[in-house]
């Protein structure tokens, strides 16, 4: 039965956060001039998105991203160009092996501002299934940064 | 509807026949809308995986002895239940495999590079499966053969005057078609695509690992040249599929693969091939599989295929009717003939997206593209979602799933 628990169940992971971020992401767009572009690709599913970055010195200026997917991998890709602009680039790939972590346990030790603002999705833990879609923006944003031009789910 | 008596298709029992649908899910009870990706089984066949490995167990083929003897029988009596569930002629043209896919890559393997020639061609349709889609593709990269892809028209069907345009030049080989789309639910003409192609030269392959689900198939009236189907959506065990493919096709194609029990005699210098159907089953196996594979053949014909259409049908209209009254969900594809498998996308709500919802209802389904990628391209869709039914499927479940649609569109609106 589809009843009000249900309902309930499914709001953990489709927090208003989630759900801001998902349907009307304000980072959502190509970055001219960018210094690094890459895709991300889940072939099972179908989620494709791009992520754009600029670079100020060693630290990630501003990023944005083009997606075609779920609400959770876009709200992910959103939360992660907010989470990153102004960032050192060794902070990043530290986020993101955090917000990996986060997907997969629910945890997030030794969380700091960054990773407080990227809470909302910890709650993909309890649907294993949709981890990947949390995962995918940031294992292309790691690949853009490295200079690569993709990044896949796995 | 028709004025056709239906035999009786006594649901409850048929339920309870299936012990996982008496599960929860999330506190909920299991609704299984994703028996088109692998079915569920029966008591009977769950039993008779036991009761095989108990009582009567051992490799075939190869025994002297009691229950080698009894266990060879047993595993070759599948092959004729096969060859009578799709009318074959003779159980010496029943090849089994694990599942569809190894058999379409043994035909694109044996008769493909073994009998085409380079320069000829192989014809599919838009709406293939991966299965019946990159074989095609490796034979035309190793082996200089030409894939063409036969479309389709905007409701799903395929374009019958496009395809027959394909075969025109008569450099067609083989055509590979799909018996019942796992997207949309459409059920070729079968007989008509055979007709058409041999009329052109062409020798033809289905793939019918959702058609022999719905239907009966009767290969001999379709005079298909191959048949493929898996086990494991007919309600059997996974690991096992089995192909019908004309003798003198059979004797003509050199073997897949190599090994135990496909050989004549093996010197260092050289081997002979077995008879057929084993020059083409290398090493031991799947003998439980098989084994199950007949009891699952067993069950279905137990109720009768008129029956499971008869119910289909019943489904096919209540779950069009129901999805049609949800005005932000679009159903793809519209054919006339068509089976109970339901792809569609819903106005500001992923496939995903829904999927998960559907799921904390205990109503499992189906997001992604279905191993149809280019399909989904050609109707210009990244992911849908799918809900396909099977003969446990029930009216009031499709109003659960309904129902949970219209919940799922509001939560998205």
């Amino acid at each position: 039965m589809f009843d009000p628990s249900t309902l309930a169940d499914v709001r953990a992971l489709y927090s208003d956060a989630i759900r801001q971020h998902g349907r009307h992401p304000g980072h959502a767009g190509r970055l001219a001039e960018a210094d690094g572009v890459a895709k991300g690709d889940n072939p099972m599913c179908g989620d494709r998105v791009q992520v754009f970055i600029r670079r100020a010195g060693s630290t990630i200026s501003e990023a944005s991203f083009e997606a075609r997917g779920c609400e959770i991998s876009l709200a992910s890709a959103d939360l992660m160009c907010e989470a990153v602009a102004g960032q050192p680039i060794d902070r990043v790939r530290d986020l993101a092996g955090e917000v990996e972590a986060m997907a997969r346990t629910g945890r997030c030790d030794a969380c700091d501002d960054a990773m407080t603002r990227l809470q909302p999705l910890a709650a993909v833990h309890e649907f294993p299934s949709r981890v990947k879609c949390v995962t995918l923006p940031w294992r292309a944003l790691i690949a853009a940064v490295d200079g690569l031009e993709e990044a896949t789910s796995e | 509807m028709n004025s056709i008596t239906r035999p009786a298709f006594d649901i409850e029992r048929i339920r309870a026949d299936f012990p996982i649908l008496g599960q929860s899910v999330y506190g909920k009870p299991l609704i299984f809308l994703d028996s088109a990706a692998s079915a569920q089984k029966p008591r009977q066949v769950i039993d008779a995986l036991v009761e095989t490995m108990e009582t009567q167990y051992a490799n075939v083929h190869r025994g002297l002895h009691w229950m080698s003897e009894r266990t060879t029988e047993a595993y070759e009596g599948v092959r004729g239940k096969v060859a009578q569930l799709l009318n074959a002629p003779d159980p010496r043209e029943i090849v089994f495999a694990k599942n569809s896919t190894e058999l379409i890559n043994l035909v694109a393997h044996s008769y493909g590079r073994g009998v085409m020639k380079p320069g000829q061609a192989v014809v599919i349709s838009e709406m293939e499966h991966h299965a019946n889609l990159v074989p095609w593709q490796m034979l035309r990269d190793s082996h200089g053969i030409e894939l063409r892809v036969a479309p389709i028209t905007d409701g799903g069907e395929l374009d019958m005057a496009a395809f027959e345009l394909l075969l025109e030049d008569g450099k067609v080989g083989l055509v590979a078609m799909t018996h019942m789309s796992n997207v949309l639910g459409t059920v070729t003409p079968a007989a008509r695509i055979a007709a058409l192609a041999h009329a052109h030269g062409a020798r033809v392959l289905f793939d019918g690992s959702q058609a022999v689900v719905h239907r009966a198939v009767d290969v001999q009236a379709l005079d298909a040249d191959f048949y493929v189907f898996t086990g494991h959506k007919l309600y059997g065990p996974t690991g096992i599929g089995a192909m019908y493919a004309k003798r003198e096709l059979l004797e003509r194609m050199p073997p897949f693969m190599g090994g135990g029990d496909m050989i004549g005699s093996v010197s260092f210098a050289h081997s002979s091939w077995a008879e057929i159907p084993h020059k083409f089953e290398a090493g031991t196996p799947p003998i439980i599989e098989a084994i199950g594979l007949g009891v699952a053949i067993d069950y279905v014909q137990s109720i009768g295929y008129e029956a499971i259409a008869g119910h289909e049908a019943e489904l096919v209209e209540h779950t069009l009717r129901r999805l049609a009254e949800i005005p932000s969900v679009q159903v793809l594809g519209h054919a006339q003939d068509r089976g109970g498998v339901f792809s569609f996308k819903m106005a500001n709500a992923h496939a995903h997206d829904i999927a998960t919802l559907l799921d904390r209802g205990g109503i499992a389904v189906r997001a992604g593209n279905h191993c149809a990628e280019p399909l989904m391209h050609r109707l210009g869709m990244d992911s849908t979602a799918r809900a396909s039914v099977g003969i446990y499927t029930t009216t009031d479940e499709i109003d659960v799933f309904a129902n949970a649609l219209i919940r799922v569109g509001e939560f998205f609106a």
